[in-house]
């Protein structure tokens, strides 16, 4: 089967991503947008702020549009470029002048990551001017009441360089998001990956484990994202230890000690 | 060809030398003899270590060579050697006789190594075993080595024998520490030092009394762990049947029905107390490998001290809560409120369903939710596990001076005072030592302690700034070069903007039927300096005078040149007299900020002692291990080899330092030395490598030259 082509502007989710709400941040967001406010959204990694976004698209039926910020993503990566074409050169837009010009939604992931100076060309969005100037071409991009622009930011990383500014953070709603509670992160994760309940409620417990581990040997706990990467692993046949030890362990450290300690704590549960 | 073995006389003759049989009248003849029976490789190997242990003390290198060859017998080379090294530990931490004991005690080793090949060693296992601990829930529990072989908790640390070699696999025994610490967690979690243990124990005959409790309380942790752990559990089962534990365990048929209360889910120490009058004697069950010991005196010692810290840190939170909720409500926000025992907080639980712990626990002031910080989460976690709930009195609130903290905080040693005392170690960091004749480290040899300059506000720094006023200014203009700035790179192939010219170029390429390059554009790369450096000056008693003024002078214009560049950096002084009394004097840590204090604690720094290098630049290697950088760099200005008042001079010293700066090395450390000792050409390549060091054979030329030194070794 050949895989579609799409253009992101005309990519709209069609079937419901799932999600499930914890609190009340679908009518928050949904607010947001009307309003036409940006919003932030703040949480440790794998807790579901993609798939919140990707559940709002469709909610909101419009297409979304993510950039996935690192230490190099410049100002012309998300305002655009020009290219050279045939001996000519051609002005090329770049994600977030496309989200604007087509009223989509762009979710700029993990956007402490970006260089410092990439984060101010979204300020004159971020406030009630709503427009994008692009100084190369000489022209104002005015935003649509249906764009609509959404940032990530994991405050956990706590490095100062790593910080937003407030300059930046004072432009959004904020919604925070942390890891679900035990039963329903057990549920998220069987509704997922169709595992049994027992197994999931165990995973569970392997997670809330190795969060407490936080901060002594490990930066990070076990995220939602990796309970659903071992649950499916398991469901596939794999033994819980076995997946465990592959989706959650390896990939949270490389410690020889501590995966050993791992090793031992999910032996102990399953 | 085989080389042919030493014959008597060329024994005599080494081992006389060792033995240095001049002074110590010691008798080489008995040695030699048997030596001489062996081959060569086994000669040379006896007498390395012989040579290497006389270095310690020649008597015990002679009871060496007596029962070398039995050694030999008994173990493989790389575990006599271990054996011989062990004595010479002894003997630094314990002296002659304990050292020889181990020689002497030969078989006692063999056997021990024996245990140690199969055996589990905490030391070793420690370092899994505490993440597991920590990953359990609850309380933050330490682990220990206890002192009498037996595993145990004070309800705070988890003491396990420092060997377990009760199975045949290493795997297995390791297995058993594993159940010990979660059967010991599961004691204090799951609440059996809740257990009225006053009351069950006042009666005539308290030692069966306590068997009871112990029986009872075992089945009932076990299904917890069974509930809890099934996996743990499991493998429980298995070293019972493997320690023949398992046989013993049985229960007596009409107990039936208490195994089964004791094993349901909401089972608790209720039910054990129920059932303490209905058991008889016979059937009280030894405890399993794994059980470990009831110490309750420890317990009730360490539980009653704990309880009243942490009410007390509780109702302090408490109070502070109170007051911060008081201050949001009300419009003045200056005056600070005040709060007593009469503001009273109340508990909900969010879902009653589940066990109480901090996750499902609200606070509650007059009606309003009280958002609960990390640290009072952990003292809620606390205070349920040894209650089983929040007493009420622990609600109150804490009035104004109620409670003086002082007391509950952990007595932490003044440096300065500890020399006073007749143990000197307390409250200092050890560092093991090179000994390039042993070819081996004395353990925990230095004894390195911190200590604080206090500032002194002349004008020295004034001074020192308007007599290199000339200097300064050129020093300034080349380290602002030096910062960091974005630098265009041209021809790239990605990039912010077209690079014109590059595009002209390729453009008359395309005309004139060559291939087109795609590297057309212009990019911004900002150049981030990464780096952190360390100086460590010599503060002993040879810079007194103009050395020790061009040191200050040339830490005065470094901190204000490496300011330019934003560099992080911390100067250290160090000094001391013999490996007792290493001391190291902060004089910039990491963190602080260059600013009149520091200037002033510059200025006070005074020739000192002695040079004892290797334990600081240990010392230096822990500090920057600690912190993250690209590049990390120890500078030592210094004015002369590392000398001390004891044996640490020569070689002796040269080594040690060489050594300490390998381990530096490894961890990512790059070592310069800046030195005004004109003979210094002689050893410092050896310690530093070729490359590694400056001498400077001006002494005045030195605030310039560190930072012309320091700009090269940067950039």
């Amino acid at each position: 089967m050949q895989s579609k082509a799409l253009k992101p502007e005309e990519y709209f989710i069609e079937d419901e991503p799932y999600y499930q709400s914890i609190g009340d941040e679908i009518a928050i967001f949904e607010a947001a947008y009307n309003q036409s406010l940006p919003v932030l959204l703040k949480g440790p990694t794998g807790c579901g702020k993609t798939r919140f976004m990707e559940h709002m698209a469709w909610r909101l039926k419009r297409p979304l549009i993510t950039v996935s910020c690192h230490d190099d993503l410049t100002a012309s990566d998300l305002v655009g470029r020009f290219l050279i074409s045939g001996g000519e050169t051609v002005w090329v837009d770049g994600p977030l002048a496309r989200s604007v010009r087509n009223g989509a939604i762009c979710y700029l992931d993990e956007i402490v990551e970006a260089r410092k100076d990439t984060t101010v060309v979204i300020h004159p969005l971020a406030d009630d001017r709503r427009v994008l100037p692009m100084e190369k071409v000489g022209e104002i991009i005015e935003a649509t009441a249906e764009f609509c622009l959404a940032i990530s930011y994991n405050p956990g990383y706590q490095s100062v360089m790593k910080d937003l500014k407030q300059s930046t953070r004072q432009r959004f709603v904020a919604l925070e998001f942390d890891y679900p509670d035990a039963a329903l992160e057990s549920e998220i994760i069987v509704k997922e990956t169709g595992i049994d309940a027992a197994t999931a409620n165990l995973l569970v417990k392997f997670a809330h484990m190795t969060r407490d581990l936080k901060g002594s040997g490990l930066d990070e706990g076990a995220s939602t994202r990796l309970l659903v990467h071992a649950a499916k692993l398991i469901h596939e046949g794999i033994s819980p230890v076995v997946a465990c030890e592959t989706a959650i362990s390896q990939a949270i450290t490389d410690d020889a000690d501590m995966m050993v300690a791992m090793h031992e704590l999910s032996s102990s549960l399953f | 060809m085989p080389r042919p073995a030493l014959t008597f006389e060329e024994i005599i003759e080494r081992l006389d030398v060792y033995f240095d049989v001049e002074f110590t009248f010691i008798k080489s003849e008995q040695a030699a003899e048997l030596i001489v029976q062996q081959t060569r490789t086994t000669q040379d190997f006896i007498l390395d270590l012989s040579k290497r242990i006389a270095a310690t003390n020649e008597e015990l290198s002679f009871q060496f060579t007596l029962n070398a060859i039995r050694a030999l017998d008994a173990m493989d080379r790389h575990m006599v050697e271990a054996w011989a090294m062990t004595a010479t530990d002894n003997y630094d931490r314990k002296g002659l006789t304990p050292a020889m004991t181990v020689i002497r005690d030969l078989d006692n080793y063999v056997h021990n190594a024996h245990i140690n090949a199969c055996g589990a060693i905490l030391e070793e296992e420690i370092s899994v075993l505490l993440p597991f601990l920590q990953g359990l829930s609850g309380r933050k529990l330490k682990i220990a080595e206890s002192e009498d072989n037996t595993a145990y908790t004070d309800t705070e640390t988890i003491y396990l024998p420092a060997i377990t070699a009760l199975l045949e696999e290493s795997k297995d025994n390791f297995l058993i520490y594993k159940a010990s610490v979660a059967f010991l967690w599961a004691q204090i979690q799951f609440g059996t030092f809740r257990l009225p243990f006053e009351e069950i124990l006042e009666c005539d005959d308290p030692d069966s009394q306590l068997k009871k409790v112990t029986t009872l309380e075992t089945i009932r942790l076990e299904a917890c762990i069974k509930r809890e752990l099934p996996g743990l559990y499991r493998d429980m089962q298995m070293l019972k049947k493997k320690t023949g534990d398992d046989q013993e365990h049985s229960y007596p048929d009409n107990w039936q029905h208490i195994t089964e209360r004791l094993s349901a889910d909401d089972a608790g120490i209720e039910d054990t107390l129920n059932f303490m009058a209905s058991i008889d004697e016979e059937a009280y069950v030894a405890p399993c490998c794994y059980h470990g010991t009831l110490k309750l005196d420890q317990v009730t010692v360490v539980m009653s001290k704990r309880i009243e810290k942490e009410k007390a840190y509780f109702r302090i939170a408490l109070s502070e809560l109170a007051k911060e909720s008081l201050k949001k409500n009300s419009d003045e926000t200056d005056i600070e409120p005040e709060v007593d025992a009469s503001t009273i907080f109340n508990i909900k639980t969010k879902d009653e369903q589940q066990q109480i712990n901090s996750g499902t626990i609200e606070l509650e002031l007059e009606g309003e939710l009280m958002p609960i910080p990390d640290h009072v989460k952990e003292l809620i976690t606390s205070i349920i596990v040894d209650f089983g709930e929040i007493p009420p009195e622990h609600l109150h609130a804490a009035g104004p001076g109620e409670y003086d903290l002082k007391k509950y905080e952990d007595e932490m040693p003044n440096p300065d005072d500890v020399w006073q005392g007749t143990y000197h170690v307390e409250g200092a960091e050890l560092y093991n030592e090179w000994n390039f004749k042993r070819q081996h480290y004395h353990k925990n040899w230095c004894v390195l302690r911190e200590l604080e300059i206090e500032p002194e506000y002349d004008d020295f720094v004034d001074r020192a700034l308007d007599k290199h006023k000339g200097l300064l200014k050129s020093l300034r203009h080349t380290f602002e070069i030096l910062r960091g700035e974005d630098k265009l790179l041209k021809k790239q192939v990605h990039g912010d903007d077209v690079d014109i010219d590059a595009l002209v170029e390729a453009y008359a390429d395309v005309k004139s039927g060559m291939e087109m390059t795609d590297r057309l554009f212009t990019k911004m790369h900002k150049e981030e300096r990464n780096v952190a450096v360390i100086f460590m000056v010599d503060m002993s008693g040879s810079t007194k005078g103009w050395i020790n003024e061009a040191e200050r002078e040339s830490l005065i214009l470094l901190c204000e040149v490496i300011q330019i560049l934003g560099d992080r950096f911390a100067i250290y002084g160090f000094s001391g007299m013999t490996r007792t009394r290493c001391e190291l004097f902060k004089i910039k840590a990491f963190d602080e900020e260059y600013d009149d204090e520091i200037k002033g604690r510059i200025s006070n720094i005074q020739p000192k002692d002695y040079t004892r290098m290797g334990v600081f630049i240990r010392h230096m290697t822990r500090l920057f291990n600690e912190i993250e950088a690209s590049t990390k760099l120890l500078i030592t200005i210094s004015d002369g080899k590392p000398d001390d008042y004891d044996t640490y001079r020569g070689e002796y010293g040269v080594e040690d330092t060489r050594q300490a700066l390998y381990e530096a090395h490894r961890d990512g450390i790059h070592p310069y030395c800046i030195t005004i000792d004109e003979e210094a050409r002689e050893y410092l390549p050896h310690m530093y490598g070729a490359a590694n060091y400056s001498v400077i054979d001006d002494v005045a030329q030195l605030p310039r030259k560190v930072s012309d030194i320091y700009r090269r070794l940067t950039t």
